[in-house]
């Protein structure tokens, strides 16, 4: 017998009214990368050499980086979601699960914040 | 908490039906792309750090084993290119009968196929075969 009445135990438990945001974005990122990954994979099969000058003055074009900067990002969210589910899926145990959810984050941040600024780098001249 | 029941509940389904195999297939094939952002990743950042550590990254990258992971990462690409199109599709509501769906599975495997001996051939013949 609880003195909690139906209502306060009832509320908290229900949907989080976020379920379709995975959903979404993930279709969205999809959607993205259908036309950024062709390019991708067209591009880099393109180059006639990987060379440092031949990469270097392909990554330095300003549709390229601004292509392969959407790239990376796009492929970085929709990674991190599906990797997210994956964990969801086959790590028990609610601990173990949210530690590894939290590095799946950290993980895939740093990869896309890696990626950006490598671009940038070398499309704005940094590179030596 | 109470012990409730999880979704991959193994044991109650038919395994190496087309539905299993084409499911598995995705999600594996979108873990080798998510390990192929990394290398992609890293190759970046060694253009980034200029000529000298391009070329160390470089000796790497064309090492025989990347080639494996190339290949890996095209035939991943190629599935996941389409059996992801098969999912968008299936979100407008189209072609969920079972035998349409039974139809798009071996119409992704057969063109996924087809698109990553394409790809593979084109990798292999160009010069260079870096990433």
């Amino acid at each position: 017998m609880s003195l909690r009445s139906p209502l306060g135990r009832a509320l908290g438990a229900g949907s989080a009214k976020e379920g379709v945001h995975h959903w979404w974005t993930q279709r969205l990122s999809a959607l993205a990368l259908v036309f950024l990954s062709i390019w991708f994979v067209v591009s880099i099969l393109s180059l006639p050499l990987h060379d440092y000058a031949t990469v270097s003055a392909w990554m330095s074009q300003g549709w390229t980086a601004v292509l392969l900067i959407l790239f990376v990002i796009t492929a970085a969210w929709h990674s991190q979601l599906g990797v997210r589910v994956v964990v969801e899926d086959y790590v028990h145990g609610s601990g173990m699960k949210a530690l590894s959810l939290a590095l799946v984050t950290f993980f895939h941040v740093a990869v896309a914040a890696a990626g950006v600024f490598a671009i940038l780098k070398v499309a704005l001249g940094g590179a030596v | 908490m109470a012990e409730r029941p999880l979704s991959p509940h193994l044991s109650v389904y038919r395994m190496y039906r087309y539905s299993v195999l084409t499911s598995i297939s995705n999600r594996f094939s979108g873990v080798v792309l998510s390990a192929g952002l990394i290398a992609l990743v890293y190759w970046l950042m060694a253009v980034a750090g200029g000529a000298r550590a391009y070329g160390h990254a470089l000796a790497i990258l064309s090492s025989g084993i990347f080639k494996l992971l190339y290949l890996a990462l095209l035939a991943a690409f190629s599935y996941h290119l389409l059996a992801g199109i098969r999912h968008l599709v299936w979100d407008t509501g189209r072609g969920m009968e079972r035998a349409q769906s039974q139809h798009s599975a071996w119409l992704i495997g057969i063109v996924s196929l087809l698109l990553f001996a394409g790809l593979a051939w084109w990798m292999l013949v160009r010069a260079g075969g870096a990433p």
